[in-house]
């Protein structure tokens, strides 16, 4: 895999960006490219930390290890650009491997792989809320880290195209500029890349995996200009640093455009801050999205959660939901939610095709955010319940609550947040079942979108949108949508129908459901066999059992037949989906966090036996891990030792984790933002703990 | 013994290991990345293995034997032996350490007692057994032979 060139770049004092360059051509590129990337990996068990260390060398990686997380903080802050991607273990003594994370993508926003041997959905969706980009379950293989690089790829073009949407006039202009400064900077357009061979610093480097990667020359001739001290002039797409202040400045330009207007180029003007460019500003806002998304997920999940179960909640969570709905809108248009990502969970929900507008954030994600609070619409197409909720917030081109400070509306999104998410847990606990939850739809709409069978979307709202609730949420609401659906197929279905519009679960009512969310609400999957354990022992039994009739094995099958389909966000859930709401919020919060869901979809899928006080039966380990190969996107589901007597079981066992999921998603509450890329593709199963 | 036979009785006693269950295909990864710039590199993890693993397993019996065992103590040691474990193949230990893991979750002490003696005898065979493997390997070695790849159609 590696070129040999890479001698070339690994001598070269910033790395090795010369493998990548060589060849002009985009492919060419690509081919060089991971030879050379600069890796810093972090774990405190210095076995791991050798092998790996080894490992990504014979991937001819350049490597830092460090063994503690305060290190590798410290590192990175006094080489802000020395590196492309960082691995971090999640298990630290002196700081949890999340921390890094958020610190990782708040300061230096640079893609982070975490890592473990825990392979629990819980675990994993933390991974995905908190932005990573990917998860590796030990023991790490080398396959895996073989394509860690294109994470970093990803990224630069996720920044790269957000830009791009925002109007062909922009880019353009751009274009115009950065050639302009290509030029000046001795590289023509097409030139760039040769001219990015020059540069050896480290700033290229990160640019020059970025424009290797990029199919768009115009925008690499931008970054190509001998520019190791131009970060300001918008020539690379320099990892700047948004201190408060700037961070300020640009939530009141969002917020004076309006969140779901907010377009990188006139944010960028609005902020007027010289040597911005507007990538910088555009990738700035895809966090912000995820973010203010993350945030205004919880809101509205516990808006769906409050809608299906606590009527008396209506007015609680109505203004929340407003609130969410907006800061839904807020995120997606800030780019805290990937936009696409959130242009095909909404789409998936919904039953369209993703539409993302040129700006990155789909039409119907306005819309679609809305529906997250409602519960009732499971199947509502966009424009229709949508149609009006998505007016609102489109009307109101600034909301109060973005209004102002980001942190104000930071703040006043984890008071909603905060209140609705215990209000869902009080009303899971109690055993409403997310009836709606089932789906974690963004559809849903809370106002009265006239859909068909409420339940499945309710839940599946929410847990999309919230990664803090997610973990509550995937479970239950994967699942709870069942509880309300006579049949058994239900809730399942839904929410594995939701997640994959391809699966045609016909058997399940929802599969009307399916389609619509494909990402939002089920990022784990369809698993229409796997019968979402309902919240309620008894009940999931039956339902277990009931369901398995319909789809045969559970998890299994499913698996098989969705092999295509499987995103990270279906495989999860449908195991885990026995959870209610809980494996629903978490596929959705998988989904969506994971905007391009490739077919490298290995989700931890197993849960972690016994870890609530369940006694996991020795031999009932559910551990469904499913893992895609990585070249050809099966999914193989691989149940350790579980017998298919054991399905109820497991699901059972799984549903035990409920407990945890909320009190994890109790704890994520308060969490701050997250600016991790939600680029996530999936996990990687590597390995499958036997 | 010539050097033919010492390789053939490495490539047997490998083989075995894997047989048995000792060691997994992820010890074979670490085969593969040994080669003439890294030489020694299999031992040079193992033996870091055990060391760490001594220390784990010692902290382990330390905060098991306390009046109140505090699992949130317990915990982590065992999840980071599980991981170091399964990095370098060593299956049943790992596999051990997961029994181990839900019994902490359980907070069963007793069960976690015999879990611990349960890992540290796995972990005490396998480091023999590993211990002998490199001892035939360097026999080879010393002889002048090359350490035979393992084929084991994992």
């Amino acid at each position: 895999m590696m070129n040999p060139s890479h001698g070339r770049g690994l001598g070269s004092a910033g790395g090795s960006s010369s493998g990548r360059n060589q060849g002009g051509g985009g492919e060419t590129v690509v081919e060089m490219f991971p030879s050379g990337l600069r890796v810093l990996v972090v774990d405190d068990d210095p076995t791991c930390l050798m092998i790996l260390e080894r490992m990504l060398r014979t991937c001819l990686y350049e490597v830092t290890k460090c063994n503690r997380a305060e290190m590798a903080l410290s590192l990175l802050r006094k080489n802000k650009h020395g590196f492309d991607i960082v691995i971090s273990d999640v298990h630290m003594p002196d700081m949890d491997g999340f921390k890094l994370l958020e610190h990782v993508g708040l300061e230096m926003d640079l893609p982070v792989i975490m890592m473990s041997a825990d392979d629990s959905k819980s675990v994993v969706l933390k991974g995905v809320t908190h932005g990573a980009v990917d998860y590796l379950i030990k023991p790490v293989r080398m396959e895996a880290l073989k394509n860690i690089w294109q994470h970093v790829v990803r990224k630069r073009r996720s920044e790269w195209s957000v830009p791009e949407h925002s109007g062909s006039i922009e880019e353009t202009g751009e274009r115009q500029q950065q050639q302009h400064r290509g030029g000046g900077g001795g590289a023509a357009v097409s030139g760039g890349e040769d001219a990015v061979d020059d540069n050896s610093s480290s700033v290229n480097e990160g640019n020059n995996w970025r424009s290797s990667s990029r199919k768009r020359k115009d925008e690499e001739g931008e970054e190509q200009g001998d520019d190791k001290d131009e970060d300001a002039s918008n020539l690379k797409k320099p990892r700047v640093v948004w201190s408060v202040e700037l961070h300020q400045q640009f939530v009141a330009a969002v917020n004076q455009l309006g969140v779901e207007k907010a377009v990188p180029k006139k944010i960028l003007e609005l902020m007027n801050v010289p040597g911005l460019t507007r990538e910088n500003v555009a990738s700035h806002l895809q966090k912000y999205r995820i973010y203010l998304r993350r945030l205004g997920g919880v809101s509205q999940h516990q808006g769906n959660l409050n809608n299906s179960f606590m009527t008396g909640q209506d007015a609680s969570f109505g203004p929340l939901s407003t609130l969410n709905g907006f800061d839904l809108q807020a995120l997606a248009v800030t780019g805290q939610l990937p936009a696409q990502s959130l242009a095909q969970l909404q789409a998936a929900g919904l039953g369209r095709p993703a539409m993302v507008s040129k700006s990155g954030l789909p039409v119907s994600s306005i819309v679609d955010e809305r529906s997250i609070f409602s519960f009732d619409n499971t199947k509502t197409r966009f424009g229709e319940g949508l149609g009006h909720h998505g007016q609102q917030p489109q009307q109101q081109p600034q909301m109060n609550l973005l209004h102002g400070v980001p942190t104000g509306l930071q703040q006043q999104l984890p008071m909603g947040n905060r209140m609705s998410i215990q209000q869902q847990i009080a009303a899971v606990r109690a055993g409403n079942s997310v009836q709606n939850n089932g789906m974690l739809m963004p559809l849903a709409g809370q106002q009265s979108l006239p859909r068909g069978p409420p339940p499945m979307l309710t839940s599946s709202q929410s847990s999309i949108r919230q990664p803090m609730l997610s973990n509550r949420i995937s479970e239950r609401s994967g699942f709870s949508g069942r509880n309300n659906i006579p049949e058994s197929s239900r809730v399942l279905p839904t929410s594995y129908t939701n997640l994959t519009t391809q699966h045609s679960s016909s058997s399940m009512p929802y599969n009307n459901f399916q389609p619509e969310l494909p990402v939002n609400s089920f990022p784990l999957a369809s698993a229409p066999g796997i019968s979402v354990p309902v919240r309620k022992a008894t009940s999931y039994q039956e339902e277990v059992n009931s369901s398995e009739a319909g789809f045969t094995t559970p998890s299994y099958d499913m698996f098989t037949t969705r092999q295509n389909d499987w995103d990270l966000r279906n495989i999860g859930i449908a195991f885990d989906s026995h959870q209610d709401s809980e494996s629903a919020a978490f596929s959705a919060s998988e989904a969506y966090s994971s905007s391009s869901m490739s077919r490298h979809n290995t989700t931890v899928a197993a849960t972690e036996h016994g870890r609530n006080h369940q006694q996991p039966p020795s031999g009932m380990v559910q551990h469904h891990q499913v893992y895609a190969d990585g070249n050809g996107g099966s999914v193989r589901v691989k149940s350790e030792r579980v017998a298919t007597d054991t399905a109820t079981m497991a699901f059972h066992e799984q549903y035990s984790n409920q407990e945890d999921l909320m009190s994890a998603l109790l704890k994520q509450e308060g969490i701050a933002p997250v600016d991790g890329e939600f680029d996530f593709d999936a996990y990687s199963i590597d390995n499958i703990p036997v | 013994m010539d050097l033919v036979q010492k390789q053939k009785s490495l490539q047997d006693y490998t083989k075995s290991l894997f047989l048995e269950g000792i060691l997994d295909s992820q010890f074979l990864q670490l085969q593969q990345l040994q080669d003439e710039s890294n030489p020694d590199f299999v031992s040079q993890v193992v033996t870091l293995f055990f060391q760490d693993s001594d220390r784990i397993l010692n902290d382990l019996s330390l905060s098991l034997d306390q009046q109140v065992v505090d699992f949130k103590k317990v915990d982590p040691h065992v999840h980071q032996l599980k991981g170091s474990s399964s990095s370098i193949g060593a299956q049943r230990v790992k596999n051990a350490c997961v029994v181990f893991r839900s019994f902490c979750e359980q907070q069963n002490v007793e069960a976690c007692h015999r879990c611990l003696q349960q890992v540290k005898q796995e972990y005490y065979l396998v480091k023999n057994r590993l211990e002998t493997l490199f001892k035939l390997e360097q026999q080879i070695v010393a002889s002048g032979g090359m350490i035979p790849a393992v084929e084991l159609g994992f």
